[in-house]
């Protein structure tokens, strides 16, 4: 047990337990001890000043890559939590497109073993809807969650089959598992590079009409309705996908939906020179659907913020647009992003903090997420005002895949800790 | 970045008036020069590499011809036969053909953006002979320069682009090339065939061909790929050659001295009815004379 630690002075935002004020924070045991407007006798603890500084619970990303096993030159498990914590998350839920794919439970238990030996965030593995994300047979879904999983996907890739989605709803409503989707109509999408607008037609790539997620959102909301079950809505990108996540909400559907900071911080005008690194899938979109996705976050229609860290190398992305690898790493610029979005007058400090803590908790049932004394002593401290330019040969991510480089951003974490132990800075550069 | 730098060519989107007409004028004097048998030899020791992605017959030829006319050692590279095939990548491969003394590297890439991205890499000139669905300059170049000799200028004239303007990279090139020389572009074709936000690059879309071609003083008939049919963008070509075709009673309602244009390779039958391929108004082998001036015009000003 690592020796206890007194935070003291920061002002401490709990959205979950509706604190947002100057306190002094124990951590002891692993778990929080103490929450308390006067400061703390010290009592052998290691003291931190807070002052100037958010205290926060640790962060939770429920959308990582962390690319273990299988493609180990893009991310290891090691490298991906060393990018978690240097980001301020202290729990991340790893996606199961692997190689193999996780949908095992011996898959779920190497990335667990992976975990507990890199040792910094927490990994919470989710495994896969259908057998090597074929999307036709389900995979051993009872046996993924007795192993660990928090919840079940095939992202990446759509499901396809409205019979299969609909079985494994009713499959896994007494499970509990939340089944995470990523919505796209295959068919609507096909051949597709960028969202359809001028832009595209510009670019000379092929158009994806919003439609390919909108229809499948749509299609899960009324299989969802019709047979129960916990549906998880990732990266949210489009107008019209927040609205009917919203009517579904206010009509008591048990429905969670994510957006990653991509899509509330750019357009499409990223993509201006064919620049690879703002190829993703779902692609990047236009102004009005940065503006719903931000009026998601703010009202209560999205309840988290997950950034879809996807590691690629170089020679996935050095190469034409439309053959480019889909994806953007993340983890490392998702608070800066996130405190655009305070700065900008889009969300409250509190909520901002929710949308990383306590809403992602909720959404697949994890500990944490808040700072109740009992709670797990997983906290990230924030230099709000800080001023950094993102580099990314500077991330610890073993990948260089980010369309923010050069982008003058505010906000950083300044220490992380995880189960009471303080992970970042890393131990070897303190 | 300028897309017409005096290295590279990769685009029509950007180039000035004054470029265009200045590499009009240097075609013109290429024309001279390969009617009489005294092509300008001015790219004498240099290299120019043929680098085709994709299939191609009429523009490499077209590019290959315009090199040795100006004296240029010509490479030519063919995707099929190539280290592309074991894997080599794209920039892999430019590099080496720079290496190997390439001047000027000519690019055929079914990928948008191919050129841009090659221009990037490698410190010789770039000309990009068609990029996926987004560019293809020298063709644009080509077309116009065809319509500036017979007219003398583009301004105050409307030309009609007809047809799958959602896959092709001549629309585009052209759009941008004939309306910073003057010209009115008016588009028409299958809806499900014209791409969302064309008003914003320039152009006017109208309803129907009947509407296009009526205004016209230059119809660009664009080739239908049927090898796309299988995606049902449109029921049949029959159906297509009704309903967006250059049929020979179309042809007969243009304005009298109206020309027909298409980049090849034509599908009889289909956008144009054999008749109008064959007619009077047609202009597609004077596009072809054409295209070798303009491409040596477009190599001279890129060694």
């Amino acid at each position: 047990m690592s020796k206890p630690i007194i935070i003291r002075g920061g002002r401490v935002i709990d959205p979950r337990n509706r604190v947002d004020g100057v306190r002094d924070v124990r951590l002891e045991d692993g778990k929080v001890a103490a929450v308390s407007e006067r400061p703390l006798p010290l009592e052998g603890a290691e003291e931190v000043q807070g002052g100037g500084l958010w205290v926060t619970p640790g962060f939770i990303d429920l959308h990582v890559h962390l690319r273990e096993p299988g493609e180990e030159g893009k991310e290891t498990i090691l490298s991906g939590t060393r990018a978690a914590v240097a980001g301020g998350f202290t729990a991340v839920a790893a996606m199961p497109n692997t190689r193999p794919v996780n949908d095992s439970a011996l898959v779920t238990r190497l990335v667990r073993q992976r975990a507990a030996e890199a040792n910094l965030a927490r990994v919470y593995p989710v495994g896969a809807i259908s057998k090597g994300l074929n999307g036709e047979e389900m995979a051993e879904l009872g046996a993924l969650r007795d192993a660990g999983c928090v919840a079940v996907t095939d992202d990446g890739r759509p499901v396809m089959s409205a019979s299969l989605m609909r079985r494994v709803l009713v499959y896994t409503a007494p499970l509990g598992l939340p089944v995470m989707v990523h919505e796209e109509d295959l068919t609507l999408s096909a051949g597709g590079a960028l969202t359809e607008g001028p832009r595209a037609t510009r670019l000379g790539l092929l158009p994806i009409p919003r439609s390919a997620e909108v229809v499948m959102v749509a299609r899960d909301l009324v299989l969802l309705e019709e047979v129960g079950g916990r549906l998880h809505v990732a990266h949210l990108s489009c107008a019209a996908s927040v609205a009917l996540v919203r009517e579904a909400k206010r009509r008591g559907l048990r429905v969670t939906a994510e957006a990653a900071p991509h899509h509330f911080t750019l357009t499409d005008e990223a993509v201006e020179g064919w620049n690879t690194h703002a190829k993703m899938n779902p692609p990047l979109r236009h102004p009005e659907d940065v503006a719903a996705v931000r009026e998601g976050l703010a009202d209560g229609t999205i309840d988290a913020i997950a950034t879809d860290h996807a590691p690629h190398g170089v020679m996935d992305k050095q190469v034409p647009y439309a053959e480019a690898a889909n994806g953007v790493i993340g983890l490392e610029t998702a608070l800066p992003l996130t405190l655009e979005l305070v700065r900008a007058g889009v969300l409250g400090p509190v909520r901002a903090v929710e949308l990383l803590t306590a809403g992602p908790a909720a959404t697949f049932g994890l500990p944490g997420g808040h700072l109740a004394p009992g709670a797990p002593a997983d906290v990230t401290l924030v230099d709000p005002g800080a001023e950094w330019t993102v580099e990314a040969a500077r991330f610890q991510s073993k990948s260089r895949n980010t369309p923010y480089e050069g982008r003058k951003v505010v906000g950083r974490v300044v220490r992380t800790v995880v189960g009471g132990r303080t992970v970042w800075p890393l131990e070897e550069r303190r | 970045m300028n897309p017409f730098s005096p290295r590279n060519l990769l685009s029509t989107e950007g180039m000035s008036r004054h470029d265009i007409e200045l590499l009009f004028g240097r075609a013109r004097l290429h024309a001279r020069g390969l009617r009489a048998g005294t092509p300008l030899r001015s790219l004498a020791g240099r290299v120019v590499a043929n680098l085709f992605f994709e299939n191609s017959t009429r523009t490499r030829l077209s590019f290959e011809r315009a090199a040795k006319a100006l004296g240029a050692d010509v490479l030519n590279f063919n995707a099929a036969t190539s280290s592309v095939s074991k894997g080599e990548s794209l920039v892999d491969t430019v590099r080496n053909v720079e290496a190997l003394g390439a001047n000027i590297i000519v690019l055929r890439h079914p990928a948008s953006g191919a050129a841009h991205l090659v221009s990037g890499k490698v410190r010789c000139s770039v000309v990009n002979a068609g990029d996926g669905t987004h560019a293809h300059p020298s063709q644009a170049l080509l077309d116009a320069y065809t319509l500036h000799e017979r007219w003398g200028t583009l301004e105050g004239k409307t030309v009609a682009i007809v047809g799958d303007v959602l896959h092709s990279r001549v629309a585009r090139s052209n759009l941008y090339c004939l309306t910073t020389l003057g010209a009115r572009v008016v588009v028409a074709g299958p809806p499900t065939l014209v791409p969302v936000g064309l008003e914003g690059l320039g152009a006017k879309v109208l309803p129907s061909i009947d509407a296009a071609l009526e205004e016209a003083d230059a119809v660009m008939m664009l080739r239908v790929q049927l090898e796309r049919q299988k995606e049902s963008m449109f029921p049949t070509p029959a159906e297509y050659a009704r309903a967006f075709g250059l049929t020979l009673g179309r042809a007969r309602g243009l304005k009298p001295d109206a020309v027909v244009m298409h980049p090849g390779p034509v599908n009889r039958g289909v956008e144009l009815a054999p008749e109008v391929a064959d007619g009077p108004a047609n202009v597609i082998l004077e596009q072809v004379a054409n295209g070798v001036a303009v491409r040596m015009a477009i190599l001279e000003s890129c060694g």
